[in-house]
């Protein structure tokens, strides 16, 4: 009676095992782990891309390590992870030193892989939509303006009822690639007021500081007559303002904040490979939104270990592809890289060895 | 008799013992040493009078001073409001309350030390900064004229003195525990010799208690000072910091801590910036290290005046 059960048992298990084998789609022979650090801002796009990634080839194993801009580009130059994801464009004495990863002399690429519109947004009752000019923005954030009822905001509002509440402005406390964005869009747009330095530290101690993303919209949210500014896509069900751009009134949508990216100047003296962008801050077009976080991948163009090339490459062109980007848009809110642009970005990663 | 303790026989017991044990206070000091030489080695760069340092454009010390000013502050104002209630708590537990209720006091006490520092970051930022902020409006407009409750108010509440009561709940714990195990110690003889002579259950404890527990009880002020200074999620995640000196105590704009500030700024921090963060963190471990050779210092003193 046993040696039957055993019979039975193994008969089960092989017809499970080929019933498996039959339901699986034709697998990547890609293997091997791969290795990455930097931004944080594109932290859950990151996870969604690896998700992806590892779905579709399950021998690969990719780690990112969202521990800062400055960070993934430290390691990644010192040789201790393959690629980096920042939000600064690498600085002309970064491009000059040469990491262990690469092989000598062939440089890196650098490419945008994640563009996510930044919201200024605003908590007062019984306000649904707000307009803000740069120049008002600049002076709120200064502690030039301090109350709801003032009159460059009514003349950015005409019509609008805004009642007699004191503005607390909060800002980023820890250092940040959205602070310095956002920062970079003042001083172009509103640059007498807005004199501060250019940096991942907000330049003024005034305000609120928070720490973190979610730190500020929590602020925003808890506290009445807050006004902040974060990553768009976490901004949940705060009331964000629309800017003005040129003559129009833009508010944080996708599209409009990839569009900056074919209007802008890309920097000077860079190799092909290199597509770092000074974006349009004082753009006056139409349904573009200038005040953007572009997230940057970087990586070497020709890796010294050929194991680690093949993976950069697969993993580089999915980020670059347009199901890529469509996750990204889904999963992480950003607004998918597009057109001209995605495709040079594809380009440049299919061409990693 | 000199020779005697050199001729008692070591068997192989002995000699593995007394290694394991010199071999374990050896590594204590080589990790120390560790931690000490990287954090001297790596913060030298910054030490340099001539460099450029990024986020310090007026020169270290100028960017380390106000941090240092912040993390004195919040430790002792948490210090100030968590001393009475951990001798509070210790003494109900010790001599006033029933011996059921006191067990189960000192167990729920004890269960706040498992709270994770996190866990009281987002509660500080969602519960009690929205909690005090309508009273830090109230004592600014009746004792503004105060310096510590000078405007302009802070509109979340999120303030250096919301981060103190958040660190006096932290040390609470340890000091209570501490409290509470050097009250139960008392004397027994001492305290009914109190009695005897017609003390009530305070004088008594006044009498008794109290002298017998001082060297204690600094002993566990300065474990939650050691606490407090050190502590970094939570006032990362409460503070709304900014690079001032000031006593205002409920204002928007408050002097950062070390310890957070090294939290916050690191992961962005790139050359010299994370130099001067490490030598942030040296200056830290040297206070730190003051305040505990200073507790120490005061500790032995009693306890040599109290000895007979």
């Amino acid at each position: 009676m046993f040696k039957a059960l055993h019979l039975t048992g193994v008969v089960a298990i092989v017809s499970l095992a080929l019933a498996g084998c039959a339901a699986e789609t034709p697998a990547s022979n890609l293997t091997g782990t791969l290795n990455g650090a930097g931004a944080s801002s594109a932290g859950s796009a990151q996870e969604a891309w690896i998700a992806a990634f590892q779905t579709a080839n399950d021998g690969v194993t990719v780690n990112y390590d969202p521990s800062g801009s400055g960070a993934g580009r430290e390691s990644f130059l010192s040789g201790a992870v393959a690629f980096a994801g920042t939000d600064s464009y690498l600085k002309d004495a970064e491009l000059t030193t040469e990491s262990p990863m690469c092989v000598p002399g062939t440089g890196f690429f650098e490419v945008p892989v994640y563009v996510s519109p930044i919201a200024v947004v605003v908590n007062v009752d019984g306000v649904d939509s707000i307009n803000l000019a740069p120049a008002t923005i600049a002076s709120i954030f200064k502690g030039e303006i301090t109350n709801w009822n003032d009159a460059a905001i009514a003349a950015d509002n005409p019509g609008a009822m805004l009642p007699d509440l004191t503005i607390t402005a909060v800002h980023r406390s820890d250092d940040s690639g959205t602070t310095k964005n956002f920062s970079n869009y003042l001083s172009k747009t509103a640059g007498d007021l807005w004199d501060g330095e250019v940096s991942d530290t907000f330049p003024y101690t005034v305000g609120e500081g928070a720490s973190g993303t979610s730190g500020v919209i929590d602020a925003v949210t808890n506290g009445t007559g807050t006004i902040g500014y974060a990553d768009a896509s976490k901004a949940g069900d705060l009331v964000a303002a629309a800017i003005k751009v040129g003559e129009f009134w833009q508010g944080p949508d996708a599209n409009a904040a990839a569009a900056v990216i074919p209007d802008s100047t890309p920097v000077a003296d860079r190799s092909d490979t290199d597509m770092a962008i000074d974006l349009k801050r004082d753009s006056t077009a139409a349904g573009v939104y200038p005040l953007v976080l572009v997230s940057y991948l970087v990586g070497c163009n020709d890796y010294d270990d050929d194991a680690v090339g093949v993976l950069v490459n697969a993993y580089a062109s999915y980020l670059t592809s347009e199901a890529g980007q469509t996750e990204a848009a889904s999963s992480a809110g950003s607004a998918p890289v597009s057109g001209a642009t995605r495709e040079r970005a594809a380009t440049i990663t299919a061409a990693i060895k | 008799m000199a020779n005697a303790r050199s001729q008692v026989p070591k068997k192989r017991g002995d000699v593995v013992f007394s290694g394991l044990v010199t071999a374990s206070g050896i590594a204590i000091l080589v990790t120390l040493s560790a931690v000490a030489i990287f954090l001297v080695v790596e913060s030298l760069p910054a030490f340099n009078p001539t460099a450029d340092i990024g986020n310090a454009p007026d020169g270290f010390w100028a960017y380390v001073t106000p941090l240092v000013f912040g993390t004195l502050l919040a430790a002792v104002l948490a210090l100030i409001f968590a001393t009475p209630l951990a001798i509070g708590i210790g003494l109900f537990i010790s001599h006033y309350a029933p011996r059921r209720i006191a067990s189960s006091l000192g167990y729920v006490v004890d269960l706040l030390a498992a709270i994770p520092s996190v866990v009281y970051g987002l509660w500080g930022i969602q519960v009690l900064a929205p909690t005090v902020q309508p009273i830090y409006q109230w004592l600014n407009e009746n004792l503004g004229w105060f310096p510590p409750f000078a405007g302009p108010v802070s509109g979340t509440g999120r303030t250096i003195l919301t981060v103190s009561f958040v660190l006096a709940i932290m040390i609470l714990p340890i000091m209570s525990a501490l409290a509470r195990e050097i009250f139960l110690q008392t004397p027994k003889l001492n305290e009914e010799a109190a009695l005897a002579l017609g003390a009530t259950r305070w004088e008594m404890i006044q009498l008794s208690v109290l002298p017998f527990a001082r060297s204690g009880l600094l002993s566990s002020a300065m474990l939650g000072l050691g606490r407090a200074v050190g502590e970094t999620m939570a006032v990362a995640m409460v503070l709304s910091p900014a690079a001032v000196i000031t006593f205002a105590l409920i204002t928007p704009t408050n002097p950062s801590t070390i310890a957070s500030t090294i939290a916050l700024d690191f992961p962005e921090a790139a050359g010299l910036n994370v130099n001067a963060l490490i030598a942030a963190g040296l200056v830290l471990f040297v206070i730190t290290m003051a305040v505990n050779i200073t507790a120490r210092g005061i500790i032995t003193r009693h306890a040599r005046k109290v000895a007979f």
